[in-house]
């Protein structure tokens, strides 16, 4: 077994794990953090993209140990206290979602894109998630989301009223 | 006589923004995989690499021994030897269904079947030993091809069946009493100069449903009854279906659908690993895990479509139809599905789709091979039978010299004429096909694409542009129950909901659909809250949990609104006549004075009232009510509707062709649907951009290759390819209603339109390009390759026989520009 040392969205952890656990089984099964879903097996779908060290990955494709020393932000990560990044925001108000399955990761890599990108055209955003599969949607409410978040993001551009918590069970 | 909740159209109709969003867009979601119970063990299932072969021996010694092994079980080990997996629809009463085993008895039927279990302690540890199971086989040269097998003569798949032909089923028009005879409108047409016949073999080619989450169960046996967690849409059916096929009794079952990623018919299965879990969790007295890998999910979930379709249609030489034929082979893979059988049964009653046609007759032979089996994908045999009307009909018009578009309005039903009865018995009761064809052709430009089409064809453009037609209607909502019965279906078609008016004023609906991405949660509430004239936020709907909601038929064929949508409407009004009877004590009126608007009664003619919360409020105080009544408002409500809904529209696809590389390019789509009413239009148009996707994908993207060995040699997303958002453009989306008047909100189905409409339309658009060129039919996926080599046979070159190729565009591969990456695909083209 090896120790793996990483930070997932804002807790430090210390594990052994085999060495050929990959970055997506550690967060799912031995972090519990199971917001980051898997649906491939061969890193087409993009399912299980998170944020190491600043960049989108397939966490299908990393190994756990070499996520060692890095920081890691997953879907559940994303949201800063309560409150939801521009990129969730806009997928719930453009119906970038239906069944949920892709969501995690396609929000993870659009956050990724507009952190390259923070004004991409249509086409831009269609090849910038190329590498994230959805069966649902069709793409085109998701596309809708990307580019109505990077307007929200826009240096200036006030908070959108939608700017909620995330409450829990009717929570605050 | 008391005056019906009158609706307020507050929240039906408007664009509410998702409630199930909220956990989903922040991880706190909770699929099956994410359920882990302390204590739980892990499966793995060792499969068959050969399509067709005896077993002659299977040595489990080495896997036993692995680390954290509990143990290793074939059928013979788990007394699972008799177990058959159900299929819920005999289409006829001879129908050969052999025997479905959890595990291969003796000899395995398709390349994937499961032979042996490995229960462990973790996933990966079963699957490691899984892979010291050493199976030795016998092979045997497997039956791949449906038409040939289903000869006299050929290759068994289940030698004692006697036949690959597991059922021939025929509807004709002349013996039902619905139309005319075919036989004589085709007699007639070929003696009759001023009459045409055209014959035409299309091909729907074998599809994967790929929805994104693989299929996972957990199931738990230390509870009183026994817990199951599964990825399906059918949680009500799975649990009927385990006390059918293992005999655990009904009422020590619980099926919960938690968070499900996905269906599209993919999940209406009962599995045998779901039986498996079952068996073992039984066996070991520990909760038992599944879940497959991807490349498990491509070779062993059910597959969809694949039929080859002879149509013969026959019209006078002014176009009008006079007769259509329609002979089908589909392919049932290896064994029967839950409905498999009934798949393309289901098309049969849409061939005529929205044309008067005079008679008609469907035969269709349902065929055993040796591959995966086939069942219910979106659409579920109406986007077969509309492909074969959409394309006969422009190949009609080509042979007519028509204009597809008008020959298609010469033969509609016209919108007077509704409601009408067809040639196959089916009324339509509402549809205006003038409406939404006329707002299509406007938003698409029809006659400045047929003009553009026109001045390339002159400049001998490499790119060709082609436009295609698709005019689809459908039957969803598969119901009424008896109809289901004359068709020998295994269930009915009614759904159930309760209402539950809690004591501090929110309303607790349980519905016995079972959402997957449907938005059933947002709309439902908005129905009720319209119906109870409460706040939509205080409406919570339950459903995917047999103990939460025990009645239920669960969610496919576009039935969750137009059958469970109105058994919440009726349950609704219940709770409002409960209601009214506690008002018009407590307002010491009678109930005939009463109104009831906005959620309040109020006395007519004065500002006296209470609001049904408080009315809620005091039945549950029960302090006083009136004599003879029970303290309570709640109600539920079962409904089965009169008919189908028939939901229609007008598809319009606008094709690029590179005659140079075959290149096929989706420039525009526009689509104008009438669905009637309409609850939540965000809803609506994610349903049908998302149904658009799967139609054109299966057009230009899509299709499952076996080898000549019987081996799917394209299981996983690197040559299985779906398409990603850079393969797609924007898509074009209108409504147009016509309400339904066989139900009280007027609603119709949309989750399959977009898929059973766009097929057709591609194709249609493709063919028309380069039609000129001398090309007359492309199999699907419409592929460069495809595209490319017909166009040099046309021109007269030879083509050297090279694999097929499986895929044009990236499917998810990230950088990989999919032009540049050459298709190497080991394996020759199919039948």
């Amino acid at each position: 077994m090896t120790e793996v040392r990483v930070t997932v969205d804002g807790v430090n952890y210390a594990d052994d794990v085999e060495p050929r656990m990959l970055l997506a089984q550690y967060l799912r099964e031995t972090l519990g953090t199971t917001g980051t879903l898997i649906g491939c097996d061969t890193s087409n779908c993009g399912a299980c993209t998170v944020s190491l060290n600043g960049q989108s990955v397939k966490s299908c494709s990393v190994l756990a140990v070499q996520a060692d020393g890095g920081e890691v932000t997953t879907i559940e990560g994303l949201a800063r206290d309560g409150n939801l990044h521009p990129v969730q925001e806009a997928f719930r108000e453009c119906h970038g979602l239906q069944c949920g399955y892709c969501t995690p990761g396609m929000i993870m890599a659009a956050v990724d894109l507009l952190g390259d990108n923070p004004d991409p055209t249509e086409q831009e955003v269609r090849e910038g998630i190329e590498g994230n599969l959805c069966r649902c949607t069709g793409y085109q409410n998701i596309v809708r989301a990307v580019q109505s978040a990077a307007k929200n993001m826009k240096p200036g551009a006030q908070a959108p009223a939608g700017q909620t918590a995330t409450p829990v069970a009717g929570g605050n | 006589m008391t005056t019906t909740a009158e609706p307020t159209t507050a929240e039906i109709g408007k664009a509410r923004v998702r409630k199930e969003d909220e956990r989903l867009i922040t991880g706190r979601s909770r699929y099956t995989d994410s359920i882990t119970p302390p204590g739980t063990l892990h499966i793995a299932v060792v499969r068959s690499t050969l399509a067709r072969a005896t077993i002659t021996s299977i040595d489990k010694s080495e896997a036993e021994k692995a680390p954290g092994v509990f143990g290793v079980f074939t059928a013979a080990d788990l007394g699972a030897e008799e177990v058959g997996l159900p299929c819920a629809w005999p289409i006829t009463p001879d129908q050969k269904a052999p025997q479905r085993p959890v595990l291969a008895v003796g000899r395995v039927n398709f390349s994937g079947e499961g032979v042996a279990v490995v229960v462990a302690r973790s996933a990966a540890a079963a699957r490691d030993a899984a892979e010291l199971v050493e199976v030795d086989y016998e092979p045997l040269d497997p039956v791949l091809d449906m038409e040939a097998a289903a000869q006299d003569g050929a290759d068994l798949v289940h030698p004692d069946l006697g036949s690959n032909v597991s059922a021939t089923w025929i509807f004709d028009s002349a013996a039902a009493g619905t139309g005319g005879d075919i036989g004589e409108a085709i007699k007639t047409a070929e003696a009759d100069d001023d009459q045409i016949v055209v014959r035409r073999r299309f091909r729907q080619q074998r599809l994967i449903p790929a929805f994104m989450e693989p299929r996972s169960c957990v199931v738990d046996p230390t509870g009183e009854q026994l817990t199951i967690w599964a990825a399906t849409q059918v949680p009500h059916i799975l649990r009927t279906m385990t006390t059918v096929t293992l005999g655990v009794p009904e009422s020590k079952l619980r099926v919960i659908a938690p968070d499900v990623g996905g269906g599209f018919g993919g999940k209406i299965g009962v599995l045998p690993e779901e039986m498996l879990c079952v068996l073992l969790a039984q066996k070991l007295r520990k909760p038992v895990k599944w879940t497959e890998t991807r490349s498990e999910c491509m070779l062993t979930a059910h597959h969809a479509r694949d039929q080859i379709q002879d149509l013969t249609i026959t019209a006078k030489r002014d176009g009008t139809i006079t007769g259509l034929d329609v002979h089908l082979y589909a392919d049932m893979g290896a064994y029967l599905g839950l409905v498999g059988p009934g798949v393309p049964i289901l098309g049969a009653f849409m061939f005529n789709a929205i044309y008067k046609i005079p008679a008609l007759k469907f035969t269709c032979s349902n065929v055993f091979t040796n591959k995966t089996l086939t069942d219910a994908y979106r659409g579920a045999g109406r986007p077969e039978a509309t492909f074969g009307i959409e394309r006969i009909m422009d190949e009609l018009a080509v042979e007519l010299g028509r204009d597809p578009m008008e020959l298609r309005e010469q033969n509609w039903i016209a919108h007077e004429e509704f409601p009408f009865t067809t040639v196959v018995g089916l009324t339509y009761d509402t549809g205006n096909y003038e409406q939404a064809t006329q707002r299509a052709m406007e938003l698409f430009d029809y006659a400045g694409l047929r003009r553009e089409q026109e001045e390339r064809r002159k400049n001998n453009d490499p790119v060709q542009l082609g436009i295609g037609i698709s005019t689809f209607t459908e039957m969803c909502g598969l119901a009424p129950s008896r109809v289901l019965g004359s068709l020998d279906y295994g269930a009915g078609g009614w759904e159930a909901a309760s209402i539950r008016m809690l004591a501090t004023g929110k309303v607790e609906v349980t519905t016995g659909a079972s959402a997957h991405g449907q938005g059933h949660e947002t709309a439902f509430s908005q129905i009720v809250a319209d119906k109870l004239g409460v706040p939509f936020e205080d409406v919570e709907i339950l459903h995917g949990d047999t103990q939460v909601a025990p009645k239920g038929l669960d969610t496919y064929g576009s039935r969750s609104l137009v059958v469970g949508g109105i058994a919440i409407v009726n349950a609704a009004e219940k709770v409002v006549e409960k209601a009214r009877k506690i008002a018009a004590h407590l307002l010491e009126a009678s109930e005939d004075d009463l109104e009831f608007a906005n959620g309040q009664f109020t006395v007519k003619g004065t500002d006296k009232g209470k609001a049904i919360q408080e009315i809620a409020f005091a039945a549950f105080m029960a302090h006083d009510y009136p004599e003879g009544m029970e303290p309570s408002l709640d109600s539920d409500a079962v409904f089965d509707p009169e008919n189908f809904s028939f939901p229609h529209g007008t598809h319009l696809a606008a094709m690029e062709v590179d005659t140079e590389t075959g290149r096929v390019t989706l420039r525009n789509y526009v689509c104008v649907d009438d669905i009637g009413n309409v609850i939540n239009p965000l809803i609506v148009e994610g349903q049908v951009h998302g149904g658009l996707a799967q139609g054109i994908a299966q057009a230009l993207f899509e299709e499952a290759n076996y080898d000549d060995q019987g081996t799917l040699v394209n299981a996983t997303f690197v040559d299985y390819t779906l398409p990603s958002a850079a393969d797609l453009p924007s898509f074009t989306t209108e409504t147009v209603s016509t309400p339904s008047t066989t139900n009280p909100l007027g609603v119709k189905g949309v989750g399959e339109a977009g898929t059973i409409a766009s097929t057709p339309a591609i194709v249609n658009g493709v063919l028309d390009a380069i039609r000129h060129l001398g090309v007359s039919e492309i199999e699907m996926p419409t592929t460069s390759q495809r595209v490319w080599r017909a166009l040099q046979v046309a021109k007269g070159h030879s083509v050297q026989q090279t694999p097929s190729d499986t895929h044009s565009p990236g499917g998810g591969l990230g950088s990989v520009n999919p032009n540049s990456a050459d298709p190497n695909n080991p394996k020759g083209e199919t039948q």
